[in-house]
């Protein structure tokens, strides 16, 4: 039953903050919008039994009806009752594979007579548009624009993509089994870097999107989706749902001063703890949503003639990631379990102002041993404590 | 030079030696009385690895090497020692035999005491044995400590 | 043309550099001296900043810049070859070309030392990067106090630099004080480690800055002998060293605790890193 206002296509400009509803069906039209603009569309979708990021043009693209279940180790899809579009949390694919392609080509030398020449790398910019963006992870794009734009050096191609980016958040109206984004500050609402966000609404009766535009342009392609006004109750109805997601959190980390609580756990016995199951594979760095750390591979074809320099992603649990002549710095498991996670938790906030972490759970999710950086993180905290009242 | 001359000239230079600083005056003077000037011209041996070690030497001034013989061409030098530094503890602990060959580098000054003199001075008096034993701790440490150091070989390439 | 210093517009993309000259300083080190090819202008650096050498179809490394700062037409590097890139660079000849990449790291604090003594205390393949700041000093010696350099080398034969040594014990500004872990007969210099040449500098330690370069070992324990004479920490500069992808802080590899060794590094105020500095695997 369709409540209050009437719908409106084409109708008065929308504004920033306008909030406004878009039946389930209308949706495609965003995604028809977003296309005609240019837009590379990119949504979830189902694959390989778990929800990735792919090229989207249809609503039955989406992962309609699917929801995921999540715990250390242990991710897998279930069939919801509804069809809820974005009835999911997070799959292990994040956005910044995207904006900060696994792999890339930097630049080509020839070694022709003139001499060695260097060809800077053309690439075509794409322009995409993120379809499903929670918050986490508009929180964990902003912390690598932090990395890529905001320095002294900066990288030009995350650059044009990140500009050229158009964000469709979505708030999250349940939580997962491993997130922690209320710990971390980072949701479960979308309040700032989209240009729209959708909160979906769905029950026996109805299934609509309350839509807020974010920014001007946002509000110019919501104008072109059938919409009408928001009423009280589905606003409220939305926000109680976003709400009540705050409190389901299938995880918590305690933030207090943890990058001191870290930097003075240098040799706590629970690193040894985590070594010994820790396989070193990077399943956690590989999906976290924030890790960014690259490689730079040279290669030559058979001639001898082009020699070519890539960069891809890189995994700080290798052996030889901190090699430098002689051996690695870090050639323990437990020193390379330790980097990441004081990275992630502790070193990262005097870098870069903010934690490299999220809350959005990926980690304890697909790591094939199932540690918990939350549960790492309490044990290192609570090993103080014990260690008070002995002393 | 007489006896009396001796004491006069050397006990001030004693005194001012790094390596005595804090030592009570009688006990310094206990010192003197084991004490004579010695001098080595360049390339001259002070002694030799295997022989009686009846002394210890204050350096005034130069520098002499101390080494052994290799089985690689010519000696290799594990140490120089300079003005201002102490050499020698052989004289402390039995055998009293030397383990190195010492030869100056270039003309080198030094004060020689007598070992077999001051074994027996310390046996009568602990007090002055204590402060000679924890100075040569002091010197003993360092030179471990700098042995480590020359052990692990920091400056080797590595690949 | 593209301004040799812009490194802001793709700091990933080399630029050609001609070979001028290799010339051998002991058995496994050698100096590399570069022109630009197509830059304008020749690559200016600081004392104690590096770049990222490319060797055609091998590989890149950083490597301290260790020319005279303020003749930055002749572009030096002096380095040991150890790995596939430094040895294929080794066997470049005049006209090769090869990618510089810089220049990138922090600096040698030769304002801040205005007024103070200096020691420079290096050890093995340390000598290099901190021959620019020497060159530095030396030329504006009225602003200093007293010079010291005081260098630790394997054998005899390990000695880089040494006849510019030689000429830099002529100079009446600069203390000069050499010494090798061992040698054979043929020495007549000091045999001990590094340390053992500072308790006979006369530096005044509330008024010395000092600059170490060396394996961590070396620079610890200097470290030590230096707070045994006085000096504070804040007044003690080190250089380090870390695995390096990129060069400016985008790659990660460098990390030492919070620090990128590219970018808040190669040199590092003692006090700053302490906390980081000799912890294990850190």
């Amino acid at each position: 039953m369709v409540s209050g206002g009437h719908e409106i296509n084409g109708g008065p400009a929308l504004h920033i903050g306008d909030k406004v509803v878009l039946e389930r069906q209308h949706l495609q039209q965003l995604l028809d919008a977003l296309s005609k603009k240019g837009y590379r569309v990119l949504g979830p979708t189902v694959r390989d039994q778990a929800i990735v990021y792919d090229e989207v043009s249809s609503l039955k693209d989406l992962p309609s009806g699917w929801t995921d279940e999540q715990n250390a180790g242990t991710y897998h899809l279930k069939k919801r009752a509804d069809s809820a579009l974005f009835g999911y949390v997070v799959g292990p694919h994040s956005w910044k594979r995207f904006l900060l392609e696994p792999e890339a080509r930097l630049w080509q030398t020839k070694s022709a007579e003139m001499g060695l020449t260097t060809v800077g790398h053309k690439e075509e910019m794409p322009r995409f548009a993120f379809v499903g963006v929670r918050s986490c992870e508009l929180h964990a794009i902003a912390v690598q624009d932090k990395i890529f734009i905001a320095g002294e050096y900066v990288d030009e191609s995350y650059k044009s993509r990140r500009e050229s980016l158009f964000v469709v958040a979505v708030n999250c109206v349940q939580a997962g089994g491993t997130c922690f984004c209320t710990s971390m500050k980072t949701g479960p609402k979308a309040t700032s870097g989209f240009d729209l966000a959708v909160t979906e609404v769905v029950n026996t009766e109805r299934h609509y999107f309350l839509t807020e535009a974010g920014t001007k342009i946002g509000a110019s392609v919501l104008g072109e989706v059938t919409h009408r006004e928001a009423s009280e109750e589905e606003k409220a109805a939305a926000e109680g749902a976003v709400e009540k997601c705050s409190k389901q959190m299938g995880r918590t980390l305690n933030t207090a001063e943890i990058k001191e609580l870290l930097y003075r756990n240098y040799e706590n016995p629970r690193w040894e703890d985590a070594a010994s199951r820790c396989l070193t594979c990077g399943n956690c760095t590989m999906v976290c949503p924030t890790c960014f750390c690259t490689t730079v591979e040279d290669y030559t074809d058979l001639s001898g003639q082009l020699a070519e320099r890539r960069r891809r992603m890189d995994v700080c649990f290798t052996m030889d990631f901190s090699y430098i002549h002689g051996g690695s710095i870090r050639y323990s498991p437990r020193a390379r379990y330790r980097q990441w996670m004081t990275h992630k938790l502790a070193t990262w906030i005097d870098q870069f102002g903010v934690s490299g972490c999220v809350g959005c759970g990926r980690c304890i999710t697909w790591c094939p041993v199932a540690i918990d950086i939350t549960e790492e993180a309490r044990a290192i905290r609570e090993s103080e404590l014990s260690h008070k009242s002995v002393t | 030079m007489s006896e009396g001359k001796r004491m006069e000239t050397l006990e001030p230079i004693l005194a001012k030696h790094p390596f005595l600083k804090g030592l009570k005056p009688e006990h310094l003077k206990i010192l003197v009385g084991c004490a004579s000037n010695v001098r080595f011209n360049a390339g001259q041996f002070l002694f030799h690895e295997g022989e009686e070690a009846n002394e210890f030497y204050m350096i005034r001034e130069g520098k002499v090497a101390v080494q052994t013989q290799g089985a690689e061409r010519g000696p290799i030098i594990v140490q120089t020692i300079g003005e201002g530094e102490v050499l020698g503890w052989s004289w402390l602990i039995p055998p009293y035999r030397w383990r190195f060959d010492v030869k100056a580098l270039e003309l080198t000054r030094a004060i020689a005491l007598d070992g077999k003199c001051l074994r027996t001075k310390s046996e009568e008096d602990h007090d002055l044995g204590y402060q000679l034993l924890r100075r040569f701790a002091g010197i003993i440490v360092d030179r471990l400590e700098a042995t480590r150091l020359q052990l692990l070989d920091v400056y080797k390439a590595r690949s | 043309m593209r301004d040799g210093n812009d490194m802001a517009a793709n700091p990933m993309l080399t630029h050609p550099y001609l070979v001028k000259s290799v010339q051998q300083e002991t058995y496994d080190t050698f100096t590399i001296e570069l022109e630009p090819k197509n830059e304008a202008r020749p690559l200016s650096f600081l004392p104690g900043q590096f770049n990222m050498l490319y060797v055609f179809g091998v590989g890149e490394v950083p490597i301290s810049i260790c020319g005279d700062p303020a003749k930055p037409e002749a572009l030096v590097h002096t380095t040991r070859a150890v790995g596939t890139v430094t040895k294929a660079m080794w066997k470049l000849r005049r006209g090769d070309l090869i990618g510089v990449r810089g220049p990138f790291g922090t600096s040698w604090p030769v304002e801040e030392a205005k007024g103070h003594d200096v020691a420079i205390v290096t050890g093995g393949i340390g000598l290099p990067p901190l021959r620019p700041s020497l060159y530095h000093l030396l030329s504006k010696k009225q602003d200093y106090g007293k010079l010291f350099l005081l260098y630790g080398a394997r054998t005899p034969e390990d000695i880089v630099y040494g006849r510019e040594i030689e000429q830099w014990r002529k100079r009446p500004e600069l203390s000069v004080d050499v010494t090798v872990d061992r040698a054979t007969g043929q020495w007549r210099g000091n045999v001990g480690v590094v340390t053992t040449l500072i308790p006979k500098a006369d530096f005044d330690p509330a008024n010395t800055i000092a600059m170490i370069v060396g394996p961590e070992i070396m620079m610890r324990f200097t470290i030590a002998e230096l707070q045994r004479r006085g000096v504070r920490d804040e007044n003690i500069y080190i250089s380090m060293e870390r695995n390096m992808k990129c060069g400016f802080g985008f790659c990660g590899h460098c990390q030492l605790g919070p620090f990128f060794v590219c970018k808040d590094g190669p040199v590092f105020r003692f006090d700053r890193i302490k906390p980081f500095f000799g912890k294990g695997e850190v």
